[in-house]
């Protein structure tokens, strides 16, 4: 028996939602910066879905693409969350607002 | 000197140099030093002058100097070049002459004033143009000149710059003078259109050539160009500016408001004469002009209470009396009176200066009296100046107004016999008013211990005498007011009476010069002026000593009316003006106010002009339109501004709000915009 990609679908749309959800709602930076990833991922889980269902593997590609970009992300995003702990003591972010009028 | 360069350039340019080394450097440098440099670069052009009228005789008449190309258009040219003749000369002497001893006079006037440097280096600048004006062969470089002493007479009125009634006097000056302008302006356009040149003498030369051209276009350029006259010399309409033109320091009203730059209407006028002589109408209105001005302005000196303003409106009559020689073709008699004047009203307004100087500072004639014995010098002097300008037999302002008279008198033109009446009248007042303010001010008990006699002002102007008061006293600190503690009333230093003196010599026996035929005289300026005042078609009007004799016997009687009755007003009987005063009370506020001219140029002219500036001008199109449409696009921008940067609020969550919205948005679009879903479906 195979699973209908509509199922990988609709999964990947919870977890995306979730994943927006979560960036809205969240005050944690941390917390925040793990909701992109899920968001990332559930769009990963629509490519590879759809790479199989079609036989290409392009969709795959993208994956890897999508991978080393939000690898790359991480790094960075770390270090900035890092460096605003650093010199704020918080990870909240309602607290991380100098540019506010 | 034939075929010797003149250096006519050098006449104007001097003082140039004069007031460019003052002007730049003269605040730094001693008093003293400034007045060597002001003397100095009048007096050369003084000998100068006075080196070429020496040789005159001898040098070929008009001298044409060509200095530079100014202006060349095609055919049309208006270049640097100065031209000496008759005229030119007289107008050179007087200018330098009278300038130079007016300059000796300022040197102690002013010696305590403010703003010394400035002062002369002003002075030095109106010399300049003054020549400028006297010594150019175009109309556009005597415009430059006619222009340029408007400038000097704007700077010197206003030279107390910090009293608002000084200032405004200036303003107004500058303005009135601007209608004049407006006038010389259309005239110049008219010559160009209708000779294609703006050279004296390629404009005279070709009008002789054509002696078939009368009237139309040529009465058009001619009165344009007594607009502009009537406004330099103050004239009716245009007047207004010189009575409160005494804003200035005396010397100034002497040199510029007396002697010279108010004349410049005088000259233009006598320049272009042939212009003037093809057009009978516009000489009667020179005439016209001229005669009611004079009468006009007489008639206002009558009761006016400062001394200055006395003496102002006597300039304004007598400038009427020389515009009645233009207009009746006595070009010469202008002229000449036009020296007289220079000598005898500088004159009178150095010794007024004298008196206010006597005096710390006090103009009002209600407050002098019995100065005869404590300024002899100044008072002697004054006297010559009095007799000379109310034509007092002998006296050079007898000669030159009384040629005047019979010129009027035997003129072909119609109405002379009117105008000549007025000058008459004009006379009599002249007399009358100019020994009112003889006795006001050097007879009778001193009234200066008398309470201050403030009438209620009646201008809205605030020309009230005790503002005008200049101090030029030691004590005083600056040029406020600072009348009536100064201590008795002392004589000025000689570097005052110096010019005084000669001037009264020049006042009493100037008529020499042109001492009628009639009386046994040569007519000696007359005949020096002839090849310049000359008019081509004049019938030759026969020799009528009986009637030239008869005349001057007229004029004498009604010059000794006014002052009997003078005598008998502020002499014999000094209660009697005040009686009158009140029988004929409508007359003598009306007088006292000036005809309330003032008033009526404020109703029908400066307040609509107000009006239309406030409402329409700031109000619609500066506040409306440039303001409103500028700061209206800043504060659309400003305003889209705070709407937009509502989004920035610094708040890392809003961010992500923003951004999740325009996913959301963009997520639509793809489903439902722009009708590209169908490969969606």
């Amino acid at each position: 028996m195979t699973v209908p990609t509509s199922w990988y679908l609709v999964l990947s749309a919870i977890l995306f939602s979730i994943g927006v959800g979560a960036f809205l709602f969240k005050r944690n930076i941390i917390s925040i910066f793990m909701s992109i990833e899920l968001m990332l991922n559930a769009v990963n889980l629509t490519f590879v879905a759809f790479s199989h269902q079609w036989h290409q593997v392009s969709g795959q590609l993208f994956v890897f693409f999508v991978m080393v970009v939000a690898a790359a992300e991480s790094a960075v995003g770390l270090a900035i969350i890092i460096a605003v702990f650093r010199a704020r003591n918080t990870l909240n972010v309602d607290q991380v607002d100098l540019m506010k009028l | 000197m034939n075929g010797t360069p003149l250096h006519l350039l050098w006449i104007p340019l001097l003082p140039f140099f004069g007031f460019l080394i003052n002007g730049l450097f003269g605040r730094r440098f001693p008093r003293p030093l400034v007045t060597g440099v002001a003397l100095l670069f009048t007096l050369i052009p003084f000998l100068q002058v006075a080196n070429i009228a020496l040789h005159f005789s001898s040098l070929e008449v008009p001298t044409v100097e060509y200095v530079a190309p100014w202006i060349t258009a095609g055919h049309f040219h208006a270049d640097f070049s100065f031209a000496l003749d008759q005229l030119t000369m007289v107008w050179l002497l007087v200018v330098t002459g009278v300038g130079f001893l007016i300059h000796i006079y300022s040197a102690g006037y002013m010696a305590h004033e403010e703003g010394y440097w400035r002062f002369f280096a002003y002075l030095n600048l109106f010399m300049f143009f003054m020549l400028t004006l006297v010594l150019a062969e175009n109309f556009l470089l005597m415009f430059v000149g006619w222009e340029g002493v408007g400038l000097a007479s704007y700077l010197l009125i206003g030279f107390y710059y910090d009293r608002d009634s000084a200032a405004d006097a200036g303003k107004k000056a500058f303005v009135v003078n601007r209608i004049g302008d407006f006038g010389f302006l259309l005239a110049m356009f008219l010559v160009i259109m209708h000779f294609g040149t703006l050279s004296f003498h390629t404009v005279l030369s070709s009008l002789a050539s054509q002696p078939e051209l009368h009237g139309g276009w040529l009465t058009a350029i001619a009165l344009c160009l007594v607009l502009g006259a009537a406004g330099k010399s103050a004239q009716i309409p245009l007047y207004v500016w010189l009575p409160d033109a005494m804003e200035g320091p005396t010397p100034v009203s002497a040199l510029i408001h007396a002697a010279t730059m108010v004349t410049a209407g005088v000259y233009m006028v006598v320049r272009t004469h042939p212009i003037f002589d093809r057009s009978p109408a516009a000489l009667e209105v020179v005439a016209i002009i001229g005669a009611v001005t004079a009468l006009f302005a007489a008639t206002i000196g009558l009761v006016q209470t400062d001394i200055k303003r006395v003496l102002a409106y006597s300039t304004v009559s007598q400038l009427g009396y020389m515009f009645l020689a233009c207009g009746v073709s006595a070009y010469a008699s202008g002229v000449f009176h036009v020296v007289t004047h220079a000598f005898f009203k500088a004159l009178l307004f150095l010794a007024a200066g004298s008196v206010i100087h006597a005096l710390n500072g006090e103009q009002d004639m209600r407050v002098m009296g019995g100065l005869k014995s404590k300024i002899p010098i100044t008072f002697y002097t004054m006297s010559a100046g009095v007799f000379a300008i109310s034509g007092f037999p002998g006296f050079s302002g007898f000669v030159s107004k009384d040629d005047i008279l019979f010129q009027t008198f035997i003129s072909p033109m119609p109405g002379a016999k009117i105008l000549w009446l007025i000058g008459l009248a004009t006379a009599g007042l002249t007399a009358f008013y100019m020994f009112r303010l003889w006795y006001l001010t050097f007879f009778g008990e001193s009234r200066a211990a008398a309470p201050h006699p403030h009438t209620p002002e009646p201008t809205h102007h605030a020309e009230a005498s005790h503002g005008l008061a200049e101090t030029t006293t030691a004590h005083a600190t600056g040029h406020g007011h600072d009348a009536h503690h100064g201590g008795e009333p002392h004589e000025s230093p000689w570097v005052m009476l110096g010019p005084l003196v000669i001037l009264a010599i020049l006042a009493v026996f100037g008529g020499a010069l042109g001492w009628p035929e009639a009386l046994g005289g040569s007519n000696f300026f007359g005949h020096f002026l002839a090849p310049v005042t000359h008019v081509a078609e004049a019938a030759e009007v026969a020799e009528n000593r009986g009637l030239e004799l008869g005349l001057a016997l007229v004029s004498v009687l009604t010059a000794f009316a006014g002052i009997g009755v003078a005598t008998l007003f502020y002499y014999s009987r000094p209660a009697l003006p005040a009686e009158l005063a009140t029988r004929f009370k409508a007359i003598y506020a009306l007088l006292l106010d000036k005809y309330r001219v003032d008033e009526l140029y404020h109703a029908v002219f400066v307040a609509p002009l107000l009006l239309f500036s406030r409402s329409i001008l700031m109000g619609l199109v500066d506040m409306g339109l440039i303001t409103g449409g500028a700061a209206g696009i800043g504060f659309a921008a400003q305003g889209l501004g705070s709407i937009a940067r509502r989004m920035q609020s610094g708040n890392i969550r809003t961010y992500a709000g923003w951004l999740a919205f325009g996913a959301g948005g963009l997520l639509l679009l793809a489903f439902f915009g722009f009708g590209t879903h169908a490969g969606l479906r």
